[in-house]
């Protein structure tokens, strides 16, 4: 990740009233950087899901926990870190719902999925928190 | 978020206005579960709404869910691009009815 641009470093804490600023946060640098409409709303949205589930299921509810959001340019795509220092989440246990169910929650991790072309949790150096990367590939012919 | 509540024909017309995510959700939940509450059919104007997350949409799922129980009638009006786009992802544009306008929902014989 070195040789990566790093675009916008934005730490908050784990509340959901923060959710509004942050949106406006990223599409801001996303806008500066010449992205398209749609792939902004997809980060946009992916981010959103991504730290409500911080925020719900990481910390738990505890508003005092803290997340950190990093955007990075690598040239070809855009990339994302959400860092959150709660217990570490347990993966195999994280799958979007059967759509074909109708009923509240579970659409999260299945929005997340469809808006970016990979996501996955990478190791913690220090085995604290969570370290949650998506990338999204940039469109030829635009800045993003 | 703002929102307001009129009575228009059969429906009971919630019109929610800004950003419906995390933080705003349980207020619109509990205005939906409310107005059902009262037995009325509901009908949601999402005209201005500018945001919507996967908690918003959990609240539009419970109020289906309530209304579809009690045989009662809920369904969307005014469904922009951003909430359209969220809908279809969670392929629930297939599962509420969805009315271009007011005056098209009133006119649904039901």
């Amino acid at each position: 990740m070195s040789q990566d641009s790093l675009l916008l470093e934005l730490h908050f804490p784990s509340q959901a009233e923060q959710l509004q600023h942050v949106r406006r946060k990223v599409s801001e640098i996303l806008q500066q950087q010449h992205c398209h409409v749609n792939e902004i709303d997809c980060a946009v949205l992916a981010i959103n899901e991504a730290c409500m589930n911080i925020i719900q299921h990481a910390y738990g509810g505890d508003c005092s926990g803290r997340i950190i959001l990093k955007i990075f340019d690598s040239g070809e795509e855009l990339v994302f870190l959400l860092i959150d220092f709660a217990t570490p989440v347990e993966e195999h246990k994280i799958r979007p719902r059967d759509l074909d169910e109708i009923r509240p929650g579970g659409l999260g991790v299945h929005f997340i999925r469809e808006m970016m072309d990979e996501c996955r949790f990478l190791e913690c150096p220090d085995g604290i928190g969570n370290i949650f990367q998506m990338r999204k590939r940039k469109l030829k012919d635009k800045g993003c | 978020m703002k929102y307001s509540i009129d009575t228009e024909g059969r429906f009971t017309v919630i019109a929610l206005e800004g950003e419906i995510d995390l933080y705003y959700s349980p207020q619109a939940r509990d205005i939906i579960l409310k107005s059902l509450r009262e037995k009325r059919a509901v009908l949601i104007d999402l005209s201005r709404v500018s945001y919507l997350d996967s908690s918003g949409v959990a609240s539009l799922v419970e109020g289906y869910q309530l209304a579809k129980s009690d045989g009662l009638e809920f369904a969307l009006v005014g469904v922009g691009n951003a909430a359209l786009q969220v809908l279809q992802l969670a392929r629930l544009d297939r599962v509420f009815p969805i009315y271009e306008t007011r005056a098209a929902a009133l006119m649904e014989q039901v």
